[in-house]
């Protein structure tokens, strides 16, 4: 149970659509969301498909917690194959679509095919239906999302659409879900705008009941939603001052990614950091942060509701900004802030609210924005290709104009939209690009953090935080601490948070719950919900024949050993400040380990007994 | 000598009045222990959980410890975490 056991299937290109039952052998093996649905796009597409192309396949997914009581339990993903890297593409979001999704009564929507034209989905419980997008087609994810509400009068209507940077072609455009929360990564959104398909709207009012154990679900949810509000990170930092809190102190270890990595501390930490977005602002005497906010049944409330100063140059005479809107997270803090050198928070937060307001990755975005700069300051590109506009490091003027080009990928925002990697290599300096498997870093320099080095140079979806998150350990001591210098134990530590995340992203809970929660917490909510046995065992094999299962199908996409690695940058260029000083990321002493413990051959391949022990 | 103390995040109300954005600037003696210098605030122990010196770690045992030199800087926080 918990899993509705329906699968709605959308053909674009015929416009046939159809309900099937979930393959529950495979949600044995696989849980749901982010494992299950990689399994069904494992099985149905070729890995080495265009990527936009009609083969590709597009999934969004709950997980069999997804719209329960469970603390966090609006989570869904989108399960694609990514145009950015070439690999699995797996995008998580929370927001409130993923329980509305559930309460339609669907655990996932497949999407194959193309459509010949722009359309939609509406979705209202049992019914389905694919409708001309031409009013919305050429719009925003904001006004996509006015038009339908309006359209259908209905202000509980949950939507998630991409905006004018996917269908300009943005490689790294997300999916944007009740105004400001994203399916960011891997260029997800550039899948589906590929597939001529807009939006998805769902309105879902059968309930979530179907639980195999009421009772013992109630005690296990009520128990651990206690765990997150004792806890002083979900129950007090994270809902006060966000991820954000983190831009100090990871500044102060050394390890703030900071112009393009070429350093790791940046002077003006503490002008973009949480402690900052608290402070009142001279002009009008109102902090930058409004209020934090909640996802659908989450009790931490990380989020951020912010407005921008109205005397500031962005918006001045755009009064359609003013209002409040989803402000600030620290990986997107970071990639605008110091990795741009640019330490002014109201031109970060205008450029996070054009993020959401047409559809991409902050993360990708200002890294790239990052390397353009940097490239820009060597003279490989110049006023010709910014219309005129100074590309330096620390500009806020530059950080705006890349944030607008990019939303309708005009000008130079083509070349922007196209990521780090492939806007290096067109000018002439593959190696000044700061990604793995083409996808930007996220917000710790793996010098400072050496588990981080070998997490980014062996995550399933290129350089990301989410896919183990060794930061936990290795700064904030949580579950224990370990020293984020040192290399022994941190192969063994890496698997352990990626096979444990896995088990996360495909229950349809929030990695934010694991500040508190252990898998002690966990499995025994998904055991009094879904039928068959989760105990803690399950759980983690699950996790780890998810992991498995994502490698065997990268390696088949074209990936090899050679793609775990780091720019160059971090393994030879020494951290010039902090604690990390003289450091480099000594990837070459873990990755060996690594693979051992992974059972792989020491080109990173599925041997054939691990093969064979998960049933792959 | 002299020291920096950066509290951070909710341990921003415990610095002085006058106070610089999150720091102060303190005279110890040789012999302070980095609790020393935090219990000087007032901060409870258990809300001092990341204490960073020079942006290096230390346990609760090197708290306990006489750590510091000329111009170093505490960094302390409560439990935090992002991501």
């Amino acid at each position: 149970m918990a899993w509705t056991k329906n699968v709605l299937r959308i053909n674009l290109t015929d416009g046939s659509i159809s309900k099937e039952p979930l393959n529950m052998e495979w949600a044995n093996d696989y849980l749901g969301q982010r494992g299950l649905a990689t399994k069904y796009l494992v099985e149905e597409i070729d890995p080495n498909c265009d990527a936009l192309g009609p083969d590709n396949k597009l999934i969004m997914t709950t997980g069999p917690l997804t719209g329960t009581m469970v603390s966090t339990g609006g989570r869904y993903s989108v399960v694609t194959k990514s145009p950015l890297t070439g690999v699995l593409a797996c995008s998580n979001s929370g927001g409130f679509i993923g329980n509305e999704l559930k309460n339609a009564g669907w655990d996932m929507i497949i999407f194959e095919g193309k459509s010949p034209k722009p359309v939609y989905l509406y979705i209202e419980n049992e019914k389905a239906e694919l409708v001309p997008a031409d009013e919305i087609w050429g719009k925003s994810v904001w006004e996509a999302d006015e038009y339908l509400h309006k359209k259908y009068q209905d202000p509980l209507l949950r939507i998630a659409a991409v905006g004018r940077s996917a269908e300009a072609g943005c490689l790294y455009s997300g999916i944007i879900n009740d105004l400001h929360r994203a399916a960011g990564r891997s260029g997800v959104g550039t899948v589906m705008a590929s597939k001529n398909l807009k939006a998805v709207a769902i309105r879902g009012t059968r309930g979530v009941g179907n639980i195999q154990d009421s009772a013992a679900f109630m005690k296990a949810t009520t128990e651990a939603k206690k765990v997150l509000a004792e806890n002083a990170v979900t129950g007090e930092g994270l809902p006060a001052l966000g991820t954000q809190v983190l831009m100090n102190v990871i500044n102060e270890m050394g390890a703030l990614p900071t112009r393009n990595m070429k350093e790791v501390q940046f002077e003006g930490a503490g002008d973009i950091s949480g402690e900052a977005m608290l402070e009142p602002r001279e002009s009008d005497g109102k902090p930058n942060l409004t209020t934090n906010a909640a996802c659908f049944g989450c009790t931490i409330a990380c989020g951020r509701i912010s407005t921008i100063d109205r005397t500031h140059f962005t918006i001045e005479n755009k009064p359609e900004y003013w209002g409040n809107s989803g402000g600030l997270e620290f990986e997107a803090a970071f990639a605008l802030g110091s990795d741009c050198g640019v330490n002014d928070m109201d031109v970060m937060t205008y450029a996070q609210f054009l993020c959401n307001e047409d559809g991409y990755d902050p993360i990708s975005f200002g890294c790239t924005v990052a390397a353009a700069m940097e490239l820009f300051e060597l003279g490989a590109i110049t006023t010709k290709e910014t219309d005129g506009i100074e590309f330096k490091f620390g500009s806020a003027e530059a950080l705006a104009k890349a944030a607008e080009w990019v939303a309708t990928g005009e000008g130079f925002g083509k070349d922007l939209g196209l990521g780090s990697k492939r806007l290096c290599e067109k000018y002439g300096h593959p190696d000044l690009s700061m990604t793995v498997k083409g996808q930007e870093f996220p917000a710790y320099d793996p010098r400072g953090i050496q588990g981080m080095g070998l997490a980014y140079a062996t995550s399933n979806r290129g350089a990301c935080h989410l896919r183990g998150y060794t930061v936990a350990s290795e700064v904030l001591g949580i579950p224990v601490k370990t020293d984020p210098l040192e290399t022994d134990g941190k192969a063994e530590l890496v698997k352990a948070f990626q096979d444990g995340s896995a088990v996360v992203d495909s229950a349809g809970i929030c990695a934010f719950t694991t500040f508190a929660w252990s898998m002690e917490d966990i499995a025994p909510q998904i055991d009094a919900a879904c039928e068959g046995d989760w105990s803690v065992d399950k759980c983690m094999e699950v996790g780890e024949r998810i992991w498995n299962l994502e490698r065997d199908f990268n390696n088949a996409a074209g990936m090899t050993a050679a793609d775990d690695t780091l720019p160059k940058r971090l393994l030879k260029d020494a951290a010039n400040v902090g604690p990390a000083k003289g450091r480099v990321n000594d990837l070459g002493k873990m990755l060996p380990e690594y693979y051992e413990l992974r059972g792989w051959t020491a080109d990173g391949k599925l041997t054939d007994e691990t093969r064979a022990r998960f049933g792959l | 000598m002299q020291i920096t103390l950066k509290l951070y995040a909710t341990l921003g109300e415990y610095l002085p009045e006058g106070s610089e954005k999150h720091r102060t600037v303190l005279d110890i003696p040789d012999e302070e222990t980095a609790y020393g210098v935090i219990e000087r605030y007032h901060v409870p122990r258990e809300r001092a959980h990341l204490v960073l010196l020079n942006g290096v770690y230390l346990t609760p045992e090197q708290r306990e410890q006489a750590t510091f030199k000329e111009g170093d800087t505490l960094a302390v926080w409560p439990p935090v975490a992002g991501g």
